[in-house]
């Protein structure tokens, strides 16, 4: 059985043995971003795409393609302000709510 | 043509290991189980198995490596005893939650305090809510026919639980006797190789094991859990069959002994079955009572509507605990089978008593003594202790 | 004779009171027994009393108790015989055997009034004659077959070359030597 079909409703005879997940990468189907209360701000013009932010993220949420990173992942993003932090040049701003 | 030899119960299961020739063996030494893990060392060295031995630096580690070498999809073991089991605690539960088919070679020995190195079941008994299906021996045939029945139990799609596989410390672990060995083809073939349908290493799967679930799911996780040990029954019985098939030694939930017309008897876990049986020898030669045993072989999952059907319509019924629950009352064993008496609206008298804790040699006297008591509780229908021990000193 | 024969082992950590209760169960099981070998139980320590057992029949044993009431002792070291009963549980039908270079008359006072045979072996002289150094345990194991009757002398001393053969199949010398002191402690007893 897939882990996006047992949900909060499906009976014990439904969830599989010991819990196991047996396929990968199923928090991407965990959206966390609904969680944000505070939410980083991406300012194009200031970023000087020195990734510093992108390892310090503790949920991925700064996707990076080909050496840039591109805007957040507000699907999973929960908005704790650590990338704002350490942006040298104020290409991180947060604002208040989602 | 089955072997015969002379074996000492901790020879006899590694003697076991070595026919099944298991992936992975970490392992921790402790009284009176480190001789196991030493001699699967020797054959390791001597090139006769190719088990991967890991050296952990304790029993946490020794059954945490288990698991993740079980969960990674090898046939996984480990042997230990008392403060080591103890020290296993938490992964207990984890191994039989995260449903993975470990077997523990248990070498039974009094939990420390006071410090004490020889048999009773309290580290077992105490384990007895883990997960785990227990399965108890009598003599080193036991122990030796018991661990080869472990795995394939464990393994079966309908069960994926651990097992842990018991004998008493000393007792048989370190006493010598006659054992009958199984040819190493007809174990192969009993055993089979593993072949997990689900596992770490298995690239083509990517999969988590153990994952994090709280009040929404953890409910049912236990009731799945409860399932598979209510389906090991089932499993533990067809290996026995099987295992009668290749052998000819038969074995069930529980040991009836001299059980057809029994009045009185004795409910009883391990070696001091044995002690027992001659008791009943003994008695039923010199005055010809009817006296029985049921030594209880599978107490995880519980054979409760089994044993009921047999003790409920004997006159007096002894049930003996190697450990205390401390609730002032029962033993383990005594609450359980008394449970089961109750729901089978049984009328038959029943006594609890403690005996060997801590290695306390209990002989054959002692069992006569029992019946002797039972006896005069259905003629009287006075139980004056309820929990009585033996072989304590007492004021009284 | 009882159909099973019990035999308590009196002798001191480290000494092979054990090892001895072990190979008599060997060798008894090579001839066809069933056979119990165990010691009793506790903390390894060198040089204090310790206990260990045998159970020989001709039918399977159950029983896993100690053994209270044994048809034979055997002491492997006399200077136990102040500390500890040795003939406790012995009926006056069984017999002591005891490791000793004191003569008989010295170590029945030590005895309690032991009513039954008594058998003082020198294991140390044997030994040393036979081995030139002190292994007391050949000396004691062959003492307690001759005097239990538990197997034939022939039988069991075909058993135990096998079995030394097999233990000391790199020092074929000792075979020999340990054979002689067996074969020794036969004639001391005859």
């Amino acid at each position: 059985m897939k882990s996006t079909e047992i949900n909060e409703r499906s009976p014990w005879q439904d969830i599989t043995e010991g819990n196991k997940i047996f396929e990968p990468a199923t928090s991407r189907h965990f959206c966390t971003g609904e969680w944000r209360t505070s939410t980083p701000v991406f300012d194009r013009e200031k970023c000087k795409q020195c990734l510093l932010c992108a390892p310090v993220c503790p949920d991925s949420s700064i996707p990076v393609i080909s050496g840039r990173r591109e805007d957040f992942d507000y699907d999973h993003c929960k908005g704790c302000g650590i990338c704002a932090k350490v942006c040298p040049f104020g290409a991180i701003t947060m604002k208040e709510g989602k | 043509m089955a072997i015969r030899e002379r074996l000492s119960g901790n020879e006899a299961v590694a003697y076991a290991i070595k026919q099944i020739n298991p992936d992975v063996m970490p392992a921790f030494p402790i009284t009176p189980s480190t001789e196991i893990p030493q001699y699967v060392a020797n054959y390791i060295a001597n090139g006769e198995i190719d088990t991967e031995f890991i050296h952990v630096e304790s029993e946490h580690s020794a059954m945490s490596a288990t698991l993740g070498a079980s969960a990674a999809g090898a046939r996984a073991l480990t042997a230990t005893s008392s403060c080591g089991m103890a020290l296993m605690w938490e992964e207990l539960y984890v191994a039989a939650s995260d449903r993975l088919p470990i077997v523990l070679a248990l070498v039974n020995r009094a939990l420390t305090g006071p410090i004490n190195i020889n048999a009773d079941h309290s580290d077992s008994m105490g384990a007895r809510d883990s997960g785990w299906i227990q399965i108890y021996a009598e003599s080193n045939q036991e122990v030796y026919d018991n661990f080869l029945q472990a795995f394939p139990i464990a393994e079966d799609a309908r069960v994926h639980l651990p097992v842990m596989v018991c004998q008493d410390g000393f007792i048989t672990s370190h006493g010598v006797e006659n054992i009958l060995l199984v040819e190493d083809e007809k174990v192969k073939e009993l055993v089979g190789e593993y072949h997990p349908e689900h596992f770490l290493l298995n690239g083509k799967e990517p999969m988590a094991v153990g994952p994090y679930a709280v009040s929404n799911y953890y409910m049912e996780t236990k009731r799945a859990q409860r399932e598979a040990m209510k389906n090991a029954k089932e499993v533990i019985l067809e290996l026995a069959a099987r295992f009668e098939e290749m052998t000819g030694r038969h074995y069930g939930f529980f040991e009836e002994y001299r059980m057809e017309d029994a009045e009185y008897v004795i409910v009883i876990i391990g070696s001091a079955a044995g002690t027992c049986k001659a008791a009943i020898e003994k008695i039923r030669q010199t005055t010809g009572k009817k006296v029985g045993l049921c030594k209880i072989r599978v107490f995880r999952p519980f054979p409760e509507e089994e044993l009921a059907e047999v003790l409920k319509d004997r006159k007096a019924i002894a049930i003996m605990d190697r450990s205390e629950m401390f609730a002032a009352t029962s033993g383990p064993l005594g609450a359980e089978v008394r449970a089961a008496l109750q729901s089978a609206k049984s009328q038959a008298e029943v006594v609890n008593y403690f005996y060997g804790l801590g290695g306390r040699d209990i002989t054959v006297e002692d069992f006569e003594r029992v019946y002797e008591r039972l006896e005069q509780i259905a003629e009287t229908h006075v139980i004056e202790d309820m929990y009585d021990y033996i072989g304590l000193r007492s004021r009284d | 004779m009882k159909d099973t024969i019990e035999i308590r082992w009196h002798g001191r950590g480290g000494q092979g009171a054990k090892t001895a209760a072990l190979l008599l169960a060997d060798v008894a099981f090579k001839t066809g027994k069933y056979v119990q070998g165990f010691p009793e139980y506790g903390p390894e320590r060198m040089g204090a009393p310790i206990t260990a057992y045998n159970r020989l029949s001709d039918r399977p044993i159950t029983i896993h108790s100690n053994i209270y009431e044994p048809d034979l002792v055997a002491v492997v070291d006399d200077s136990l015989l102040e500390a500890i009963d040795v003939t406790h549980g012995l009926s006056p039908e069984g017999a002591i055997i005891v490791n000793s270079q004191k003569p008989k008359e010295e170590i029945l006072p030590h005895l309690r009034g032991f009513q039954g045979r008594v058998f003082v072996i020198d294991a140390r002289a044997i030994s040393v004659k036979a081995l030139g150094r002190y292994f007391p345990n050949s000396p004691m194991l062959a003492a307690v077959v001759a005097v239990s009757g538990v197997m034939e002398r022939d039988v069991f001393l075909q058993e135990m070359r096998a079995s030394y053969q097999h233990k000391f199949a790199k020092k074929p010398e000792v075979i020999d030597g340990n054979m002689k002191a067996l074969e020794l402690t036969f004639e001391a007893l005859r």
